[in-house]
């Protein structure tokens, strides 16, 4: 077992969140900004793809013409056996216009938020300068030093061709590092500042285009074809100009739609009918009544809570590439998470020295710590840590050889002066070398035995010291306990998982028995053990037979195939090119935890869409109470006891209504691109919840609104 | 004493039901997932070529009813012409072209409107052999159907729903027919005649001559109850004292109207295999009877008027023998049923009580319903109250285990489109086309202004919901009622049937995704609130404006 692992990229990247944060913020700027792009919307081209809005927009031109014919057809006159003032038409044409206008509004400002990252984004696609190897041979030159280069634009890269990046120069294009290794800086597409170290050959091949390499240089061979590259992509997705619906979106669209056509029947057939009870609307009202009912509110901010909720995405740096995956994220009900980094920290940390018997603890420590002072690795650093908590001096100068880890010897240590010599590794490895001078004790071999088996059995990684004296006498002192430390408040977050009704799966290259002992530490529901892709994949089938929807986290290339295969792949970036092919979302930052933000986030986009239809239908209560008094109160006085807000008169009470439903838009547009609160609880209690403050709170939030509204109109002359 | 009557017969009926739902519900759902068949069964089969152990996709089964329903038109239209001809006629003519056409839907649909007066224009024929029949199979293809919904919910990865002939077989052989014959003895026994004697001419007290109607009226009364039927054998319907003598015959009657309709739910929980959902599913249903039931009573009790309130309740219209509650109890049972039987003039209601079984049968009788089309219409809100509360828990909607996605969600909303579709059209045509107006108001309307408004409005209530009460006071044996309700009837009865049985096929097609903590729990109270809520809102905003101006607008007064 190695205790030296390679070093991570920092995993916290403050800087890039505080920007996109900031930008969360919803202002009169963004309004402003977003003005044109509202108007632009009004072509009925464009608002044909909102069928309730488009109803609107044509009630909107209706009621104009009417307000522009009625001077010349004798005047507003009455309605339902009330006289109407002559301003009443334009009022309502008017805000019938600008309920239209908020509407547009909303989705104008969503997208706003999505142009500026895509303008930056935009920056780094310039074009380039690209060199060209011309009959690249890696089995010749594999750097590509000796073959003719050619230099030409980036545009004009294909599928296929291999270029040479050396430092300073930006990568052309999206591809594979074929040879060679660099720094890259990739902070163009992830905010994050901190260079990322790229190579040939491993997990870590791929580079973006629009990077910038800072060291050293590198063949890549290039696999995006012009005009598709991530970025593109990118640029696409964060706009929302390639926003397809997602299944979701387009059942609600659906019963939105039913819901209109219900009401448009309901104001067809009024006047007949009132005309026989002696009653006949007008057509003005009788638009007013109709955009009053249809779910107006909901139809006007769906678009935006879609686009939003990509964006929220977006600034938590993870790439979706289709709004259908961010859905399935909220729907996921098996979670597989790799441990390391993601359960755990990447590194274990020395917890003990156990001492055998006769060795003296300050021996053991002594040449754990000592051994350990030039060893760079976590794990090196926290054995000198714990050694200093318990009174090793630091400070002490040490001389003499380290003896690096390589996985051939599968140990590390230090050849001192005097010629006496630590060794720590795996148990094997340094009973092996024990041995080559004596042969070990049975009494020493067996409670080293059990020593090693009792952190193995704990979760730990056993961590064997011996030294051998001037003369070549070796002996074992002991055993570190390396612990494999699960990450602060991760136990509270499975606990927030399993509430919220979805599984975690915990995959790790360890034994079983390790395995067991850091998921029940962790308190993942299961865990998968000596993992190989094979493996992941046969899970990831096996859960999905049983119904369940699997979302995972991975970057080999071997990882690919359980990434197509889950329904919410999050490929990282730092991954091959292969595993961000198959996955249907790439985390920028490579931050394994991201999964449980990114459902999350596919909950939030589903409550939000459900709490403003919820509290646009039941608006429609407190509109009705409103409009049908002020309709036929003039012939049935009767049902004045129906106008229970006591609203001043039927134009005003009409008018009102139309402006509160116009209003209630701008008023939720924050709301929608912020996405309602959402708490990991129980689906039932996230259920009384909502409906409490969207159902019971959309019933009586109007006839307050309604009534506010209605006294302000009251002061318009003739109202 | 009325309040003590009252609790009796509440008492009573929520004995029988309890009673009732464990038994009839699982006889119900062994009826349709046994395996095994009767003789008399597979003769039946053997003669109409159908292998009972096949299953078909819901296209075959669908169009299995329709065949079945087309048929059902035609032969019941052929023996209402010829009635001149079939003995036992009573001298009866034939029924003419509108009328026969209307009748025909009428009972094929499970409506049973009557445009006619039964004792003066049907003979005994035409009763046993054409209604009577009708009474039987429209029932079953509705608890059909509604099975076939079920089993969408109950089927995994599945292409078929089930064989419509082995349903239509098993539901009228197994379920209506043994009920029917031991309610009738009950009937009998009760007082209600059965015989052939056509008409007796007495001598009155007073010297005149009155002609007495005779029949096999029990045997109609007992499946007009049971399958939500309600076509009476006299014109009086379940108000005349040979249909429904007593107190206690009328209480038998409601509780044969409600006795499958409640069971069913007990039939769905059993073949989903889960017991709770079919009890949310009748809390529900139960919920919003007892509202209705006593907004109805509490309206006839404190009838405003002169007339009322020396009588010291609304007591016009209704059979003293029955009384206010027992009257309340029909009507509240009749019209949130699909039966739409009268003991008492829906008519002579007050105002907003006469605004109750307008609004239940608006609810689009689904508490609980008629035979089967009351649970199909249930599940179908279910789903939309199901999608509504999945979008506000953050999870693809499902209902059951299976995901409400854009197909399933696009049939349950066409579902809740059609019947306000059939009313506010068919009672907005009926004023808004000049000729058909005149003839409206100057023929068919009796009372004139609002009321005369209400009386089209519950027509096509009634007609488009497959209810077949009658308000009253309206003449509806016109060519334009004939025709329009007719249609109203028939659009109403089969657009939802394809509808649900393409729900079933959609649903039946997919894997059931097991629950966990994220999964919306649709067996506690919660869900039974929203469920109701979901019921009455999308009632209360489709039907707002026209109960304004009809019953509203008059009670308001």
């Amino acid at each position: 077992m190695s205790t030296i692992t390679p070093l991570r990229p920092p995993e916290s990247h403050p800087t890039a969140h505080e920007a996109t944060e900031k930008k969360a913020a919803f202002g009169v700027a963004q309004l402003l900004e977003a003005t044109p792009g509202a108007f632009r919307k009004l072509h009925p081209r464009e608002m044909w793809h909102n069928p309730v809005m488009f109803i609107v927009e044509i009630g909107a031109a209706l009621t104009t013409a009417l307000a522009i014919a009625e001077p010349f057809i004798g005047g507003s006159g009455s309605s339902g056996g009330t006289a109407v003032p002559a301003s009443f038409t334009w009022g309502i044409a008017i805000w019938l216009w600008l309920t239209v206008l908020f509407a547009n509004l909303a989705e104008s400002v969503a997208e706003g938020r999505g142009k500026a990252q895509a303008d930056s984004l935009r920056k780094t696609r310039t074009s380039t300068t690209a060199n060209r190897v011309t009959g690249y041979d890696p089995a010749v030159d594999p750097m590509a030093e000796s073959t003719p280069l050619v230099a030409l634009s980036s545009a004009d890269l294909t599928l296929g061709d291999v270029v040479v990046v050396t430092a300073g120069e930006l990568i052309p294009g999206d591809g594979d590092i074929v040879a060679g290794i660099a720094s890259v800086d990739e902070s163009a597409i992830t905010g994050e500042s901190a260079p990322v170290v790229r190579e040939s050959g491993g997990d870590r091949s791929a580079v973006t285009g629009g990077t910038r390499v800072l060291s050293d240089r590198i063949v890549v061979e290039i696999t995006s074809k012009p005009g598709e590259t991530f970025v593109d992509r990118m640029i696409a997705l964060v706009e929302g100009a390639s926003r397809q619906k997602t299944p979701n979106e387009i059942a609600l669209n659906i019963l939105l739609a039913s819901l209109t056509i219900v009401f448009v029947i309901v104001t067809l057939t009024l006047n007949p009918i009132a005309g026989y009870a002696g009653s006949q609307v007008s057509l003005t009202v009788l638009v007013a009544l109709l955009v009053c009912l249809i779910p107006t509110t909901i139809g006007g901010l769906l678009s935006a809570i879609g686009i939003a909720g990509m964006d929220r995405l977006v600034q938590r740096n993870v790439l979706a590439m289709s709004g259908r995956a961010v859905e399935a994220a909220g729907d996921v009900t098996t979670l597989l998470l790799d441990k390391t980094g993601t359960i755990t920290y990447g590194n274990r940390q020395a917890a003990e020295f156990i001492a055998l018997a006769g060795v003296a603890p300050d021996a053991l420590r002594h040449a754990a710590a000592v051994s350990s002072l030039a060893d760079p690795t976590p794990e090196g650093k926290s054995i000198v840590d714990l050694a200093a908590r318990q009174g090793f001096d630091r400070q002490i100068a040490v001389s003499g050889d380290v003896v690096p880890f390589t996985a051939q010897t599968r140990m590390s240590g230090l050849d001192l002066p005097d010629g006496s010599q630590i060794r720590k590794g795996a148990g094997s490895s340094i009973i092996a070398w024990v041995e080559s001078s004596a042969a070990l004790s049975s009494t020493v071999r067996s409670e080293l035995d059990a020593h090693v088996e009792r952190v193995s059995n704990a979760g730990g990684t056993p961590l064997v010291v011996a030294s051998a004296d001037a003369t070549g006498v070796a002996r074992v002192l002991g055993v570190i306990y390396l612990k494999d430390v699960v990450k602060e408040g991760i136990t509270e977050r499975f606990a927030e998982l399993r509430a919220m009704g979805i599984r975690t799966v915990m995959v790790t290259g360890d034994n079983p028995l390790t395995a067991a002992a850091i998921a029940a530490e962790a308190g993942v529901d299961d865990f998968l053990a000596e993992a190989t892709p094979e493996q992941k994949l046969a899970l990831i089938k096996r859960e999905q037979d049983g119904g369940n929807l699997v979302a995972m986290t991975g970057d080999g290339t071997n990882d690919a195939p359980a990434l197509a295969q889950a329904d919410v792949g999050v490929a990282m970036n730092t991954g091959t090119s292969a595993a961000k092919e198959a996955g249907n979302m790439v985390d920028l930052d490579s931050d394994p935890t991201k999964l449980i933000d990114i459902v999350r986030i596919g909950k939030q986009l589903l409550i939000t869409r459900g709490a403003l239809t919820t509290f646009s239908i039941a608006n429609d209560v407190a509109k009705y109470f409103a409009i049908i008094p002020a309709m036929f109160a003039g012939v049935f006085p009767g049902l004045q006891v129906l106008n229970i807000m006591q609203l001043h008169s039927p134009s005003s009470a009409i008018l009102s209504a139309v402006i509160f439903n116009a209003v209630i838009i701008i008023v939720l547009i924050p709301l929608a691109l912020r996405g309602v609160k959402y708490r990991p609880l129980s689906a039932s209690r996230i259920l009384s919840r909502n409906l409490l403050l969207y159902g019971v709170g959309g019933v009586i939030a109007p006839f307050v609104g309604i009534k506010i509204v209605d006294l302000i109109v009251t002061l318009i002359p003739g109202f | 004493m009325d309040t003590l009557f009252a609790i009796l017969q509440v008492a009573t009926l929520v004995l029988f039901l309890v009673l009732l739902y464990r038994p009839l519900g699982d006889y119900i759902a062994h009826i349709y997932t046994g395996t095994k068949n009767l003789r008399v069964e597979r003769g039946f089969y053997r003669m109409i070529g159908v292998d009972p152990t096949s299953e078909q996709t819901w296209r075959t089964y669908l169009r299995g009813v329709l065949a079945f329903s087309l048929v059902g038109v035609l032969v019941l239209y052929g023996i209402q012409r010829l009635q001149a001809v079939l003995p036992y006629s009573l001298g009866m003519p034939a029924i003419p072209e509108g009328l026969s056409f209307n009748t025909a839907i009428s009972f094929v649909t499970n409506t049973n409107w009557q445009s006619y007066s039964p004792d003066v224009t049907m003979g005994y024929s035409v009763q046993l052999a054409g209604l009577a029949v009708q009474n039987f199979v429209s029932a079953a293809v509705g608890i059909a159907v509604a099975i076939a919904l079920v089993r969408g919910f109950a089927y995994r990865r599945s292409g078929t729903i089930g064989n419509f002939w082995v349903d239509l077989t098993r539901g009228t052989l197994r379920l209506l027919l043994p009920l029917s014959i031991v309610t009738a003895v009950i009937l009998i026994a009760g007082g209600v005649i059965q015989n052939f004697n056509g008409f007796t001419d007495v001598t009155t007290l007073t010297g005149g001559t009155q002609s007495i109607p005779g029949g096999p009226v029990a045997s109609q009364e007992a499946i007009k109850m049971l399958g939500t039927n309600g076509g009476g054998f006299f014109n009086a319907n379940s108000s005349h004292p040979f249909e429904n003598p007593t107190a206690w015959t009328n209480l038998l009657q409601i509780v044969l109207m409600l006795a499958i309709p409640f069971s069913l739910p007990r039939a769905f929980g059993r073949i989903v295999g889960d017991n709770r959902q079919g009890y949310a599913i009748l809390a529900v249903m139960s919920t919003i009877f007892v509202v209705s039931l006593s907004a109805l009573s509490i309206f006839e009790a404190s009838g405003a008027g002169s007339a009322p309130q020396l009588a010291g309740a609304a007591m016009e219209g209704k059979e003293d023998r029955f009384g206010i509650f027992g009257s309340t109890l029909f009507a509240t049972t009749s019209t949130l049923t699909s039966t739409g039987a009268v003991d008492s003039m829906h008519d002579s209601f007050t105002s907003l009580g006469g605004m109750m079984p307008m609004l239940n049968m608006m609810l689009g009788e689904v508490a609980p319903g008629g035979v089967g089309s009351g649970l199909y219409g249930m599940l179908i809100l279910a789903v939309i109250a199901v999608f509504i509360a999945g979008l506000l828990v953050g999870r693809t909607p499902e209902y059951l285990g299976k995901k409400l996605g854009p197909r399933e969600i696009k049939l349950a909303s066409l579902y809740i489109l059609v019947t306000p579709t059939l009313v506010l059209a068919g009672t907005a045509l009926s004023f808004a086309i000049p000729a058909v107006r005149d003839d409206v108001t100057s023929t068919s309307i009796y009372n004139s202004g609002l009321h005369g408004l209400s009386e089209v409005l519950y027509a096509f209530t009634s007609a488009s919901n497959n209810n077949g009460s009658a308000f009253a006071g309206l003449t509806a044996n016109t060519p334009w009622f004939n025709a329009a309700l007719g249609a109203a009837m028939l659009l109403g009865r089969f657009i939802p049937i394809v509808l649900v049985l393409a729900l079933a096929g959609s649903l039946a097609q997919q894997d059931r995704i097991p629950s966990t903590a994220g999964t919306l729990p649709t067996h506690r109270p919660q869900f039974v609130g929203l469920l109701v809520a979901v019921t009455v809102v999308i009632v209360a905003l489709t039907y707002f404006p026209v109960i304004t101006l009809g019953p509203l607008a008059e009670g308001l007064q």
